[in-house]
């Protein structure tokens, strides 16, 4: 059923993902940092089709590649921020590498965990096929509004205060 | 109306807050401050006269049967139930009204004679919150609450001694005053915890009803311990030191607290546990004893003191010493009946003393008085007639107290001839220092500087008034107990019978029995023991008069006499003109110690080990500080990894 | 006929993508980069909520990955606010040069 094709996109789609990631983390100039980040949420986003999940997948286009990541590229035009030293490159500080030793001692503890146990949770009542049947934004709505409507409601309010903090913030003092 | 007793120490407590924080606060008139002060007084005066007249309507069996108004519980915890209750019997309303009474009166004087004093409203506040204390202790229906009213006159009498605070004098005689009475209620705080221990309660109901559990040697410890208590607060041998140096404050202080109220409360805390001081006959000995000792003892030392006020302390002590020897002998109401005649002649002597003062602008030394029953006549003859009453003359009240007092001692089944004489003889030594202080005071020629002289003049109204109303009292204060053998009805003891019991039973005397079959066939009959009282009572009296006499000769008819006696016998006039030098011998042996090892103490154990370890702490704090603030660089970054490396470590402990 | 791709592959991606942001994080000074790392760290943790929820037949993990981007949202708005205000006031948004937490 295939899954010959599942796997050669998951595997493009990974490489590309984990690719794109380092190229965030090493690029100088953060424009181009920027938009190795869009490349990573897409990258992403086709991951969350591979796991049946397309109103996630299409939120996270809209929202994470489109949105923030506009956002994020606009305020760095306007802050002009210049590219970083190229010193930097060369000159790691002991911090630095402390750093980067815990960062991957995480990772073999991700891995670690991972193989241990995978997933050892109970399995629920939404299988793929009853997914298929009412519709995955149906799906997700019908429980949205009903059992995580509280959450849904803190989570507007949330937003709002958001976008309040945002404009009291960036407004010019008088 | 005896539901409302809470209200009698409830208003003194107002009239303190009052005058103690808004009268001090925003400075009010001095007429407010009295009137605020005298008003809550007379209130509870009012208050105590409606509950005592409640209380009389009842049957007399029902008096002390009325039950304990408890307003709340005040310590709850495991075994230990205290409230805030007032006992409501003849004994404590007795002394309610003796309290709030005489307080009464001498607030009305202290309007008078503190009128030019600065602390004005701090003094009067002082007094409320004094009286307020002090009814508490006598309305308390628990050794607890008694306690605290017993530590609160402790704290008030401490205050009003060093009321002028900024004279060393004075300080130092409130701290003198403090630390003595604190060594007496180390003794009653032992023996509330024996009572505690033993019978699980502190209430004077359970207390009395479950005294029959103690053991002999244990109702023996609580008594004496207790005693311990009293000898502080009522100034008994060994403990009296307090009370010749708390003349030092203000006269009405002294009339007040120092002679007719608080120094009185030993007596009144014995006769209130009498039931288990019945059951300790050791103990009622050696309070007898401590008692006709201190009575003699105190009085020696106050033939010779020249100041007036220190006379009058001395022979407070000496009466304190006669209700001592009373309740000591088991004549409970007999010592009660003291306390309240003495209240109101020795509350009158001071008032009278402070009248004289205020005439000759504040002089002591009554070699420099002299000659002012003409100018002052309003003082000199109700000092006069408080001079009889304490001298026991028959018609005052300090006759049929004191006689009776005498009457028990002889023949009291606790009592003994020798107790009775030493009484006997201290009596005749009263007569003779008191009237000795009155003619020095006000007969014979004025020896005052000229300067002084001039101002001599009788004291206002306000401070009068009082002093005639006293000098009333102490006339006729004593008939409401007239012993039978003269004819009377002794409506004091009858009244007081349903809590202290009747007078205690003589073996050999019978007089209980007689006093009964008295009171039944309202008439008393002549048998041999009626003799006796008779016989002792003019033994005494006769006694008194050779006292007075002796005192006429030496200072009105051969003033030259004292002086050459003095000089004869030198030795032991100077061992008693300096109160045998006692102040000195304590001095030696306990507060210099006491001094050398809070010295010691204090250079060595509090600086050297608890300030260096205090210190060593600090410093460890400081260090561990310098060292950890080298983390705190204030770059976000690092404040990420340490976010990561706590994520890493609990990580550890979840994928384990 | 292979079989279908385990949810190990995709956890360890997420993994993977999970340990390069946090070392972004710590390695680069500029702030902004810094806050595009934290993105990326959010939606891998987002990756492995959506393998969980799928392979254990449930939606409450897509719904939470719904408010972890929601939440994200109102984070980028206000954070890129704060770096604006940071570099109108000091002129920079290098993390080495701010120190005001010390303080």
């Amino acid at each position: 059923m295939g899954s010959l094709f599942h796997w050669i996109v998951f595997i493009l789609t990974a490489l590309t993902a984990i690719f794109a990631a380092v190229m965030v983390i090493t690029r100088r100039n953060p424009i181009h940092s920027a938009l190795f980040l869009v490349l990573n949420f897409l990258c992403i986003a086709v991951l969350y089709l591979l796991l049946n999940s397309q109103f996630i997948a299409i939120i996270q286009v809209m929202i994470y590649a489109g949105a923030i990541m506009m956002l994020v590229i606009f305020v760095i035009m306007l802050l002009s921020v210049e590219e970083e030293r190229r010193t930097y490159k060369v000159r790691l500080s002991p911090a630095k590498v402390i750093g980067l030793v815990v960062a991957l001692i995480l990772f073999a503890e991700l891995v670690y965990g991972i193989a241990l146990r995978v997933l050892p949770g109970v399995k629920g009542e939404f299988t793929p096929e009853k997914i298929a049947q009412m519709g995955d934004i149906k799906a997700v709505a019908s429980l949205l509004f009903t059992r995580f409507l509280f959450p849904f409601e803190v989570a507007s309010i949330l937003l709002l205060v958001g976008i309040i903090g945002a404009v009291i913030l960036s407004k010019k003092e008088r | 109306m005896i539901e409302y007793v809470w209200l009698i120490p409830l208003l003194p407590a107002v009239g303190f807050l009052f005058n103690g924080l808004i009268g001090r606060w925003y400075n009010l008139d001095k007429r407010v401050v009295s009137w605020v002060a005298c008003s809550v007084l007379g209130l509870s005066f009012f208050f105590s006269i409606l509950v005592f007249f409640s209380l009389l309507k009842l049957p007399p069996d029902a008096r002390a049967a009325v039950p304990d108004k408890v307003l709340f519980d005040w310590i709850v915890s495991g075994g230990l139930k205290t409230v805030i209750g007032y006992k409501i019997d003849p004994l404590s309303i007795v002394m309610a009204m003796v309290v709030s009474g005489v307080s009464f009166f001498i607030h009305i004087y202290s309007v008078g004679y503190m009128h030019d004093d600065p602390g004005f409203t701090r003094y009067f506040a002082y007094l409320n919150l004094f009286v307020f204390m002090m009814l508490t202790l006598v309305l308390a229906n628990n050794f607890l609450l008694m306690f605290v009213g017993w530590e609160g006159v402790g704290l008030c009498s401490y205050l009003l001694i060093g009321f002028w605070f900024e004279r060393d004098a004075p300080a130092n005689a409130g701290k003198k005053a403090f630390v003595v009475n604190r060594v007496g209620d180390f003794g009653f705080l032992l023996g509330m915890f024996l009572i505690f221990a033993h019978l699980g309660t502190l209430e004077f109901n359970e207390v009395f009803a479950k005294a029959h559990l103690l053991d002999p040697v244990t109702v023996t410890m609580i008594t004496l311990l207790l005693f311990v208590g009293a000898t502080g607060k009522s100034a008994q041998i060994p403990l009296y030191v307090w009370l010749p140096d708390a003349m030092e404050g203000p006269t009405p202080v002294s009339s007040l607290i120092h002679a007719a109220t608080m120094v009185t409360s030993g007596v009144y805390m014995i006769a209130r546990c009498h039931v288990i001081y019945s059951m300790a006959p050791v103990s009622m000995a050696v309070v007898a004893i401590f008692g006709a000792a201190t009575a003699i003892y105190a009085a020696s030392m106050g033939i010779l003191q020249f100041d007036i006020k220190r006379v009058l302390a001395y022979s407070t002590i000496s009466q304190l010493g006669y209700m001592f020897l009373a309740v000591g002998v088991g004549a409970f109401s007999a010592g009660i009946f003291h306390l309240m005649t003495h209240a109101f002649f020795k509350g009158l002597l001071f008032l009278g003393a402070g009248s004289v003062m205020h005439a000759l602008s504040g002089e002591l030394d009554m070699r420099k008085m002299g000659g002012l029953w003409k100018k002052t006549p309003i003082t000199f003859w109700t000092f006069l007639m408080a001079t009889l009453a304490i001298a026991g003359i028959p018609g005052f009240s300090g006759f049929f107290s004191k006689d009776e007092i005498l009457w028990q001692a002889f023949s009291s089944p606790h009592g003994h001839l020798f107790l009775w004489l030493v009484g006997a003889v201290a009596a005749g030594m009263t007569a003779f220092y008191m009237f000795r202080l009155t003619f020095v005071t006000f007969l014979g020629q004025c020896r005052a500087s000229e300067e002084v002289k001039k101002h001599i003049h009788e004291s206002p109204p306000i401070m009068t008034v009082p002093l005639i109303i006293l000098a009333v009292l102490s006339v006729i204060g004593g008939y409401v107990g007239i012993p039978h053998v003269l004819g009377g009805r002794n409506y004091f003891h009858e009244f007081l019978a349903p809590v202290l019991g009747g007078l205690p039973e003589g073996a050999g005397h019978a007089s209980l029995s007689l006093i009964k079959s008295a009171y039944a066939a309202g008439a008393v009959e002549e048998i041999g023991s009626v003799n006796w009282e008779i016989i002792l009572m003019v033994v005494s009296v006769v006694i008194a008069l050779i006292g007075i006499s002796i005192a006429l000769y030496l200072y009105i008819l051969k003033p030259d006499v004292p002086k050459r006696l003095a000089q004869r016998f030198r030795t032991l006039y100077t061992i008693v003109f300096n109160k045998y030098y006692v102040d000195e011998i304590y001095e030696a042996c306990f507060v210099s110690s006491a001094k050398k090892i809070g010295t010691f103490f204090w250079r060595e154990f509090d600086d050297g080990v608890v300030d260096r370890s205090v210190n060593l702490v600090a410093g460890l704090m400081l260090w561990w500080g310098r060292v950890l603030r080298k983390i705190q660089t204030g770059y976000v970054q690092g404040y990420a990894l340490g976010i990561l490396l706590g994520a890493v470590v609990v990580i550890i402990f979840l994928i384990k | 006929m292979l079989p279908n791709v385990p949810p190990v592959c995709y956890l360890i991606v997420s993994a993977l993508i999970f340990a390069i942001g946090a070392v972004g994080v710590l390695i680069r000074r500029d702030a902004i980069v810094i806050f595009m790392c934290i993105e990326m760290m959010l939606s891998a943790v987002n990756l492995s909520l959506i393998t969980a929820s799928h392979y254990l037949d449930s939606l409450d993990g897509v719904l939470m990955v719904f408010f972890v981007m929601t939440v994200a949202a109102a984070e980028a708005a206000v954070g890129l606010a704060i770096f604006v205000l940071l570099y109108r006031g000091r002129g920079t948004i290098k993390v080495d040069e701010i120190n005001l937490l010390k303080w």
